[in-house]
């Protein structure tokens, strides 16, 4: 092995002996002198998904989940230096970690946290703008989901579960399943509980049909969909984009 | 190598290292800062507050990019993606300044988010000296070089951190970014004597100096060992090291880096206030 494929693989390796290369200035081997590195890695990197899955942390508490970063961290080092990306496989790693594994809405919760901080960075976009169009002539305009808005799908209350472990006073989640909007209207993304029907809406928007269309086949799948509130929802939480024609 | 006419451009004054926590405080009263310095891996994503907060700050300040993962000293060849970033965000951003770390951080097992010693051989030489080339060819501009703190040393090295530098800035035409902290640091760490280093130091290649705080642990064998931490104030050995380049070489753009406690701005802004001071002492005395 190279010297830098021996000195990364020890840095990750607490195990691992520093390579002999590595010295004390003083005389002797490099012994603490490389564990400065070993630790700048590890904390860094840990503080690096501290900061991206607040959630998570905050569910499993702080000493536990510096000891689980250390393991994923190992595993998982950054692929490339933005760590804005970091930890796209976390979610992953926690389904398959058995030390949490009977705390099964983790994965989806950390795909929240994750959803949060990749809506964070995307693109922005103009908001759906109708001002001044004929409510009827709305209707027949195809408005597009904005780079920053995603939706989650999941069997468990994560939208519950966050509200619960960031706002004060929110009530304890009940069991079952949620489907959550994560929206940015300004800089700051927000999760919203989608009512039944909003993920067909969302799906419907997604593949260019018009709001009209759109309504048509959420109230088909879901003839109990609360459509106004549902459409009111998408309206004012940021999550659409789309210049209407105006000419139209 | 690059044609290296172009003039130093940002201000011979004070600037501090930008943090989001900071935006509406140097909009509304900067102090002394006269520029600064970003990180280049937090503004590549695709938009929002980052990109927008930098926008606003580069109407208003010159700003130094800071790359902090490009992994100048490493073995393996740069990684063409991240480079294209970098030309990306240069591109549309024209900063004041580039500058990167002689060190590595990306090996087979990724990106480890740490600048990382590398021997000073005429092998490793001649790779970091290609590296900067290509990072110069891609960029269009002189980039400038910091030297690193350090905190062992290699059985293989066979020349001092200074003649490496002084010859990578001959072969390549880049600029250097003197960080006396690290000089500090390094000096201590190492057992060599700092103000011998900044005295064979090639002043003229300097572009930019760094001002920043290190914490004080001790090795096994009960020895100093300062490590660059970032998260305090400069101590006065280092403002001293500091007074003692600037008088040697004249006044440069100079950092205030603080990554981690990071304080309210006014602490950072007296800490530039000082460095501002000792750069205007410079002035009149020459």
């Amino acid at each position: 092995m190279s010297g830098q494929g021996q000195f990364g693989a020890a840095l990750l390796d607490p195990a691992q002996p520093a390579p002999k290369a590595l010295r004390n200035p003083f005389g002797g081997s490099a012994g603490k002198r490389f564990d400065v590195y070993r630790n700048n890695v590890a904390v860094s990197l840990t503080q690096a998904l501290e900061t991206g899955f607040p959630t998570i942390a905050k569910l499993v508490g702080d000493d536990f989940f510096k000891a689980m970063a250390g393991v994923y961290l190992r595993a998982n080092p950054p692929a490339d230096p933005r760590l804005a990306l970091y930890g796209t496989s976390f979610p992953g790693f926690l389904a398959r970690f058995a030390p949490v594994a009977h705390l099964r809405y983790l994965p989806d919760v950390a795909r929240l946290d994750l959803g949060l901080r990749q809506s964070y960075h995307a693109a922005d976009a103009a908001p759906f703008d109708t001002t001044g169009i004929d409510p009827a002539a709305v209707m027949a305009l195809s408005p597009r989901l904005a780079p920053a808005t995603l939706v989650l799908s999941s069997r468990h209350p994560v939208h519950g579960i966050w509200r619960y472990n960031t706002t004060e006073g929110a009530p304890k989640p009940a069991p079952g399943a949620q489907d959550v909007l994560l929206a940015r209207k300004g800089f700051d993304p927000m999760p919203y509980l989608l009512p039944p029907g909003g993920l067909t809406f969302a799906r419907a928007l997604k593949g260019r049909l018009t709001l009209s269309d759109a309504m048509t086949r959420t109230l088909a799948d879901h003839p109990k969909a609360d459509i106004a509130a549902l459409v009111t929802l998408f309206f004012t939480s940021g999550a659409l984009t789309g210049e209407p024609d105006r000419h139209s | 190598m690059l044609d290296t006419t172009a003039p130093r451009a940002l201000p011979l004054a004070a600037g501090i290292g930008f943090k989001s926590r900071h935006f509406a405080g140097l909009i509304e009263a900067p102090g002394p800062v006269a520029w600064l310095e970003v990180h280049a891996e937090n503004y590549m994503g695709n938009g929002g507050r980052p990109l927008a907060q930098l926008r606003a700050l580069a109407e208003r300040f010159p700003i130094s990019v800071h790359g902090v993962g490009l992994s100048i000293g490493g073995e393996r060849a740069l990684d063409r993606d991240h480079l294209a970033r970098l030309r990306h965000l240069c591109g549309w951003l024209q900063p004041a300044s580039f500058s990167e770390h002689l060190a590595w951080s990306t090996h087979d097992t990724g990106f480890l988010n740490d600048l990382l010693p590398l021997p000073y051989t005429a092998a490793t030489l001649t790779r970091v000296a290609v590296h900067i080339d290509e990072v110069q060819t891609t960029l269009g501009r002189r980039m400038l070089l910091e030297n690193p703190s350090t905190y062992l040393a290699f059985a293989d090295s066979e020349m001092a951190e200074v003649e490496f530098l002084a010859e990578l800035a001959r072969r390549t035409g880049c600029g250097l970014l003197l960080d006396v902290n690290n000089v500090f640091v390094s000096a201590t760490n190492q057992g060599w004597d700092a103000r011998a280093y900044i005295d064979a130091f090639p002043l003229d290649a300097v572009g930019e100096i760094h001002l920043g705080g290190h914490d004080e642990d001790t090795d096994d064998q009960d020895r100093p060992l300062l490590i660059d931490s970032h998260g305090r104030p400069v101590v006065d050995p280092v403002w001293t090291l500091y007074a003692h380049t600037i008088a040697r070489g004249g006044p440069r753009p100079t950092l205030i880096e603080w990554d981690t406690d990071v304080p309210p701005l006014p602490e950072l802004l007296d800490e530039a206030a000082r460095a501002t001071a000792i750069l205007q002492a410079a002035e009149v005395t020459r």
